[in-house]
């Protein structure tokens, strides 16, 4: 890894460097009810609209990379024949500009699924593929769970990393493409007074986690209270509609639908993303419905989560961004269930 | 076009016979139908239309599919219902109305009928009994959801019905497609809305443009009503306004007492 610092007048000319390509990043989406600030990734236009300080976007990257509604192939209907049209759906680049380190890590989190040796998904793959990712620090917010997640820095998985010293950034340089970047703005290689700035800031960033998640020993506790009560009493707030899912950055179910057109010419095969919250996901075909019940369904969510993607890859799904606690209007949060689950009612971050 | 014509990989496709009507409704259902010029032809192609008022002038009573738009309000209407039932193989409920009994039901409310019948008539009284669904009356076989019903979705129930292929509607709630949708939240911004309980299908049309979810779907397979009045009063809005959504279209007939009595 090469590291560089740059003042932050120079910002702007990295980004104009960079916008020859489509730039994706946080951009302002007004205000909630309270006043408190919203974002969400989105195309950015001008250097002006990215808030490289903001807190948490609403929804995650899944959009770009994993879209909720893709078409996966096309057929041309002829007359006692057909032809298949594969469209993967990436057709540029994108500069993904200021991802937080939970979000890279969902990334790399992704690929282990979809991008892995033995079934690769092709159009995930090539979305990710063509990805120029820039991270940056960022500020722990009263949802954010990620250092227990393990996912509060990231080592791989962008091409640059930036880290706010004050008046200049610090930037970690993975890829020989950033570094080609960096050679057209003013910047050099940081001093021992940046190093040390640069652990300080780390650390600041630590005092300032206040939510919790206890991982110990959680996939045997999980496998212990399998039939505990609290899975019925979180059940019953749940309304089984999917936005945890949705918004999470490392959910990846699909569910795939073929359709015909009205004018029998055409058809094609679409995948949807789906939830495990959802009263059909373990429908099979004949109707029977392996989890009926909302409990269950909330419970596996958080089966796959904390105890069947450990056993697999030695690291949990969920990166501990806080966003599916944040948008559950029913207020079911990952801290909040597993402290119950543990046998902590009312533990509150 | 002709029927011989109509092909699906060389395979020619039967069009069946089909017949639209109107019972207590604005026809609202029916116009969104010819809405899409786009693809109105094609969507005419796939079916023999004998009867449909507001597009052809043919009428026959030979047909297999009745597309039956609005709800029982009127005496007369009922035979009128079981005749279309006696006639067609399948019956389609089309729209809330035929549904759910649709904004008409909402008239069900007041206890007193004539009182009803004066405001709403004046000295020009018509005979009006409480609103039902059709399936209070007749067997229905399919249900297509929504006020007006989405173009889209009808297309697609009428060539998965031509193909034979089976025909699912989402069972899950409008938050699915509004999420899909990057929607912020409405409840985030100070505004009610069913869609946690509403079973999906018109791709969040409301949320989308900023308005909470009325409904009109009636409930998702799963729809925990008593939760959501639990977060509608977390965000401040009142039981009555709760109930005043859940009794605009009537899909939520079967929640409201028990909810009333919570
Ligand atoms: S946990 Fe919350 S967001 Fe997830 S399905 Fe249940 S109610 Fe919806
Ligand atoms: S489960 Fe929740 S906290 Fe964990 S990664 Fe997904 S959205 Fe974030
Ligand atoms: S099973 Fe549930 S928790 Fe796991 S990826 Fe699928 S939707 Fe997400
Ligand atoms: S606006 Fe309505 S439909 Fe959309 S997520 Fe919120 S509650 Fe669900
Ligand atoms: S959002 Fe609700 S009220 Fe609006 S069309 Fe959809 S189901 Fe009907």
């Amino acid at each position: 890894m090469l590291f560089r610092v740059f003042s932050k007048n120079e910002l702007k000319n990295l980004y104009d460097i960079l916008a020859v390509n489509h730039i994706v990043g946080p951009v302002s989406k007004g205000c909630n009810k309270n006043s408190t600030a919203l974002y969400d990734f989105d195309f950015v236009y001008d250097f002006e609209e990215l808030q490289l300080e903001y807190s948490a976007t609403i929804h995650s990257l899944k959009r770009f990379i994993l879209p909720a509604k893709e078409t996966l192939c096309s057929f041309t209907l002829q007359k006692n024949n057909w032809q298949k049209h594969v469209e993967l759906n990436a057709y540029k680049p994108i500069v993904y500009f200021g991802l937080h380190a939970c979000d890279i890590n969902a990334l790399n989190k992704l690929d282990k699924v979809l991008a892995g040796k033995i079934y690769p998904d092709p159009y995930y793959a090539a979305k990710r593929n063509n990805m120029f990712i820039i991270g940056v620090g960022c500020t722990p917010q009263p949802f954010c769970f990620c250092h227990s997640m393990g996912a509060d820095s990231v080592l791989h998985g962008f091409d640059m990393f930036l880290t706010d010293l004050g008046d200049s950034y610090f930037a970690e340089i993975l890829s020989a493409r950033a570094f080609e970047c960096l050679s057209g703005i003013t910047c050099r290689e940081p001093g021992k007074s940046e190093h040390q700035r640069f652990l300080e800031v780390a650390q600041e960033k630590m005092k300032r986690f206040t939510c919790h998640v206890d991982t110990t020993d959680l996939t045997k506790i999980l496998d212990l209270e399998f039939q505990a009560d609290v899975w019925r009493e979180w059940g019953e707030k749940c309304l089984s509609c999917g936005t945890c899912a949705n918004v999470c950055p490392t959910c990846y179910c699909y569910g795939v639908e073929e359709n015909v057109d009205l004018d029998m010419r055409h058809a094609a095969k679409t995948r949807h993303l789906y939830s495990c919250n959802l009263i059909d996901f373990a429908e099979v075909a004949g109707g029977h419905n392996f989890r009926p019940h909302s409990h269950d369904r909330l419970k596996y969510r958080y089966y796959h989560k904390h105890r069947g993607f450990v056993e697999a890859f030695e690291e949990s799904l969920c990166v501990g961004c806080g966003r599916c606690g944040n948008a559950c209007l029913a207020n079911i949060t990952v801290p909040e269930v597993i402290a119950s689950v543990r046998g902590k009612e009312g533990y509150h971050g | 076009m002709t029927a011989s014509e109509k092909t699906y990989l060389g395979v020619p496709v039967r069009k069946p016979r089909a017949a639209f009507f109107s019972l207590t409704s604005c026809e609202g259902c029916q116009l969104q139908l010819l809405n899409n010029e786009a693809t109105l032809l094609d969507f005419l192609s796939l079916l023999t239309i004998v009867n449909f008022r507001e597009a052809v002038s043919e009428r026959s009573e030979n047909y297999e599919i009745a597309f039956v738009e609005g709800s029982i309000s009127r005496a007369d209407e009922i035979p009128r219902l079981k005749s279309i039932r006696a006639q067609a193989q399948t019956l389609v409920a089309m729209g809330s109305c035929a549904c759910f009994g649709g904004v008409n039901q909402l008239k069900n409310r007041f206890s007193d009928l004539d009182w009803v019948k004066k405001q709403v008539y004046g000295d020009h009284p018509i005979e009006t009994q409480d609103v039902l669904p059709l399936s209070a009356i007749v067997k229905v076989d399919l249900n297509i959801y929504g006020c007006p019903i989405k173009k889209e979705e009808v297309e697609k129930v009428i060539t998965n019905l031509v193909l034979g292929k089976s025909i699912d509607y989402p069972q899950y709630p409008v938050c699915m497609e509004c999420k899909a949708n990057q929607n912020v939240c409405l409840f985030d911004l100070g505004e009610p809305c069913l869609g946690p309980i509403t079973r999906a299908g018109c791709d969040s049309w409301c949320p989308s443009n900023r308005l909470g979810c009325w409904g009109c779907r009636g409930p998702a397979e799963t729809a925990n009503v008593r939760q959501l009045k639990q977060i509608m009063r977390e965000h401040g809005f009142s039981d009555e306004q709760m109930l005043d959504r859940l009794e605009c279209f009537g899909g939520f007939s079967k929640f409201i007492n028990e909810l009333k009595n919570q």
